[in-house]
């Protein structure tokens, strides 16, 4: 399998990916996202935790153009990350979503289709005109969805409308849209969410197969042992300012993260200790991360 | 309603069923239609004031063609019940509901007829004896076929025919339906046109039950130019077997309709934006088409152009017209959409109405609009004129209908290609999800202002030929709503009542707005109130339209379809709790 083409070769494995400096979100009088900085660099697998309603989720809104951040700057390979989310899609950075948004009534290979739309050029009047370069580009896409379906697992489902398929198959079938536009670096919102012990496992092994690729990985997670089974770094997010970061070892056992999983009053998610990972956190019904 | 609705169908043929064992049931019913194929050989009334005269013995007239027919196809498919092999593939999922769906044709059609009788002339005096023949005769199969067994069953994996059969089937039936339509077409009086909606309704629900109608398209689909070419020639064929004018005429504003439905289909149907001022986009190219066509009345009268150029010019202001109500109006979503289309339907009327030099520079005329517009003359060939063609009179509507037969051809074939390529994935895609389908890379807003614009490129090309075909344009042939089609509402209608997303769809919802009022004078200025009926009636029991699309009949009906396939849906769609 080769490298997609926007990745460049791997002549520098430290180079910086993305930069988020400084990126706040404030609705009206609420700051969502207080002042976060972010560096992920190429070939890494960074996670971002942090109890519910912490602002993971806006956080990657404001890296993917969906909300444009009131103040700081998210630089992509050196550029400035356009602010509508297309055009960050175009720029290389993918994403999935919390909860999870296919396209319910296409077919899984269509779906995948869709997600390679922005590599393609073929406009109105060659779809009509259908000439050899249309055909041979549409053969193309049809060969790289088929290619992502088979990578992420589920190639038998090709034909099968995405709302059909079962849940755990839908978030692969998310994972294999996403990565059909070619991306340098993906984002992954709750990717094990709802899942059991063993699907959660596969998916630590996707996410493993992704960076071989040639991807950075960004990965909101409330399940601790995926994360630190999985990331090379994690960073924590509480009340919109980014707490700690580090590699696994050290964040897990940061006094801080303890405390704010366990201390913030009211909060009644996120309750497990993050040294136990046993307790998967809280369940993902997505209605606390959106605002 | 709908427990009652599902449970007669099913308490009735269980009581019948007890009576009567499968095989004489079956002979029932086939003895039953022979014996009703009889009656329309005998009179069914002593005086001709009947529409149709049914007094002829020897010679089935009227509605005693109907039952004939519907009695000759029952025994067909009986025929294939008893399991003459050939015959076997009609009922691929079961004859049972196929028979019973042809057993109530004859009986619904004959007895309408048969109480019209009695009623219009006063009285069962006025039944003969082959009006009791045919009574009783009628209701032998429908007896029959609700004692039968129901043997629904999976349709076997059917290996298709060698491929010239196929296509030759496809042509067959092609202009098989051609003539059923032009037979409903020509009836002449109401009764004959009840008893054949009421025939066709019943025969299309029970063959559809039976799984030949999948079967049917299973085929098309293999053969898709073949099919394509069959619906061409069978089209074509049309314009020759008419008599007269009269029906050319109105199938020509239907085509001109359908083809600005089709336009509107990828706005509604593909991208999902709730356009209610479509109709605008037909009156630009009319407009267009009637101002440069040299028409006395018109601005430029001294200047005619060639209609080629009449066409690009059309479709070029339409699309401009299209970019600029889409600009402003496609960042709004939703019910704010369909709002401001509305309004920009509306602005249009009243533009055209104001520009007539007093309110506004002089350009369109005003509410008296742009008439006289004259004949189109191509190839020198005169559309005015009456022409001889092998042997056959093509009159002035004939002439237009074929050109617009072209122009659906046009627009079916920009339709479907488009629908199949990355640009109509997008826009289902924005119909499903737009903000994932924005992170997926897609470019909304521009996206959408496509599908604005070649919708408006569909209409505008509709309108240019519109304008020659009905001679005059006037504002107010393009307002919101209006008792007659085309206006904004019953464009919307017909892609939603023929099935959004389909190409067949929105030509047959449109076919049905316009025979409907066309023969059924008798509703007269109740016709809007039918409609609305109509439209309540389709949305409870039949949401995704006449001709759904795979997506949709999906979307609505899964379980049904999963059950009728022994699927166990529960298995595979997700757990109703990570659902949501």
């Amino acid at each position: 399998m080769t490298a997609p083409e926007t990745v460049p070769p791997e002549n520098a494995p430290a180079e910086t990916v993305l930069d988020a400096r400084g990126v706040t979100m404030r609705f009206g009088g609420l700051t969502a996202v207080k002042g976060v900085d972010l560096t992920v660099r190429a070939h890494e697998i960074v996670g971002l935790i942090g109890p519910n309603g912490a602002g993971k989720t806006t956080f990657f809104n404001c890296l993917t153009g969906l909300y444009e951040p009131t103040a700081g700057e998210v630089r992509y390979r050196g550029t400035r990350l356009p602010s509508r989310p297309h055009e960050v899609t175009r720029a290389g950075v993918a994403r999935t979503f919390q909860n999870i948004r296919l396209f319910p009534n296409m077919t899984a290979m269509e779906n995948v289709m869709v997600g390679r739309h922005c590599r393609l050029r073929e406009g109105l009047f060659s779809a009509i005109g259908r000439g050899p370069r249309y055909r041979r580009a549409e053969a193309e896409a049809r060969d790289k969805a088929r290619e992502l379906l088979e990578f992420a697992g589920i190639a038998r489902h090709g034909g099968t409308l995405a709302r059909h398929l079962p849940y755990g198959d839908q978030r692969r079938l998310e994972i294999a849209r996403a990565l059909a536009s070619d991306p340098g670096l993906i984002l992954l919102d709750e990717p094990t969410a709802g899942m059991n012990p063993q699907e959660t496992r596969q998916t630590q092994e996707l996410v493993f197969a992704i960076r071989d690729r040639g991807l950075a990985v960004v990965v909101i997670e409330h399940d601790m042992r995926f994360i630190f089974g999985l990331c090379d770094r994690v960073a924590v997010l509480t009340q919109g300012e980014k707490l700690v970061e580090g590699p696994p070892a050290q964040v897990q056992s940061d006094e801080r993260v303890v405390a704010a999983y366990l201390g913030e009053p009211g909060d009644l998610e996120g309750l497990g200790d993050p040294r136990d990972p046993g307790e998967p956190g809280a369940p993902a019904d997505g209605s606390g991360e959106e605002s | 309603m709908t427990s009652a609705l599902h449970a007669f169908p099913h308490a009735l043929p269980r009581a019948l069923g007890r009576v009567l064992p499968p095989r004489a049931a079956l002979a029932l019913v086939l003895a039953g239609s022979a014996a009703s194929v009889a009656s329309t050989f005998l009179p069914w009334t002593w005086t001709a004031k009947f529409p149709g005269d049914l007094t002829v013995a020897g010679y089935p007239g009227g509605n005693q063609v109907i039952t004939l027919t519907l009695g000759l196809v029952t025994l067909v498919f009986g025929a294939a019940a008893c399991g003459v092999r050939p015959l076997a593939r009609l009922v691929p999922r079961g004859s049972a509901q196929a028979l019973r769906g042809l057993a109530f044709a004859q009986a619904a059609s004959t007895w309408y007829v048969l109480a019209a009788i009695a009623v219009e002339l006063g009285g069962l005096a006025n039944w003969v004896a082959g009006s009791w023949v045919a009574a009783v005769a009628t209701l032998l199969p429908l007896a029959g076929a609700l004692a039968l067994p129901d043997d629904r069953r999976e349709a076997p994996p059917g290996g298709g025919l060698p491929r010239p059969a196929e296509i030759a089937i496809l042509f067959v039936l092609m202009l098989g339906a051609m003539l059923v339509v032009d037979w409903g077409l020509a009836t002449e009086h109401t009764q004959q046109f009840v008893g054949y909606v009421l025939a066709l309704g019943f025969a299309a629900w029970g063959v559809n039950r039976s799984g030949l109608l999948e079967e049917i398209s299973g085929v098309s689909a293999r053969n898709r130019v073949a099919t394509s070419l069959a619906a061409l020639v069978a089209a074509v064929a049309f314009a020759f077997v008419q008599d007269g004018d009269a029906y050319l005429s109105l199938a020509a504003n239907i085509l001109i309709f359908g083809a600005v439905a089709l336009g509107l289909n990828i706005v509604v149907g593909l991208s999902g934006l709730l356009d209610l001022g479509y109709v605008a986009f037909l009156g630009v190219g009319a407009y267009v088409a009637a101002l440069v066509s040299g028409s006395v009345f018109s601005r430029y009268a001294g200047t005619p152009l060639p209609f080629w150029a009449a066409v690009l010019i059309g479709i070029a202001v339409a699309v401009l017209a299209g970019v600029l109500i889409g600009a402003p109006t496609l960042r709004v979503r939703g019910d704010y959409l369909a709002i401001v289309t509305l309004g920009f339907g509306e602005i249009f009327r009243i533009l055209v109405n104001n520009l007539d030099g007093t309110s506004g520079p002089r350009v369109t005329n005003g509410p008296n609009g742009v008439p006289g517009v004259p004949d189109l003359s191509l190839f020198g060939y005169d559309f005015g004129e009456t022409h001889q063609v092998l042997g056959f009179t093509l009159g002035r509507f004939a002439n237009y209908y074929l050109l617009l037969v072209g122009v659906i051809a046009v627009v079916v074939f920009v339709f479907s290609r488009v629908n199949d390529s990355r640009i109509g994935r997008a826009w289902v895609a924005i119909r499903e999800d737009e903000t994932a389908a924005a992170a997926m890379g897609v470019n909304g807003f521009r996206l959408k202002l496509l599908a604005f614009a070649l919708g408006a490129a569909l209409a505008g090309l509709a309108g240019t030929v519109q304008a020659h075909v009905t001679t005059t344009v006037t504002p107010d042939q393009y307002q919101f709503l209006a008792t007659a089609p085309p206006n904004s509402a019953f464009l919307l209608a017909a892609v939603v009542l023929g099935g959004m997303g389909t190409i067949s769809g929105p030509l047959l919802g449109g076919a049905l707005l316009y025979v409907i009022p066309e023969k059924f004078e008798f509703f007269d200025d109740k016709q809007l109130l039918l409609f609305g009926l109509t439209l309540i009636l389709m949305m409870r029991l039949r949401p995704e339209g006449l001709v759904p699309n795979r997506r949709r009949r999906l979307e609505f009906h899964e379980e049904e379809i999963a059950e009728a396939e022994g699927h166990d849906v529960a298995t595979r769609t997700a757990p109703a709790g990570v659902k949501a």
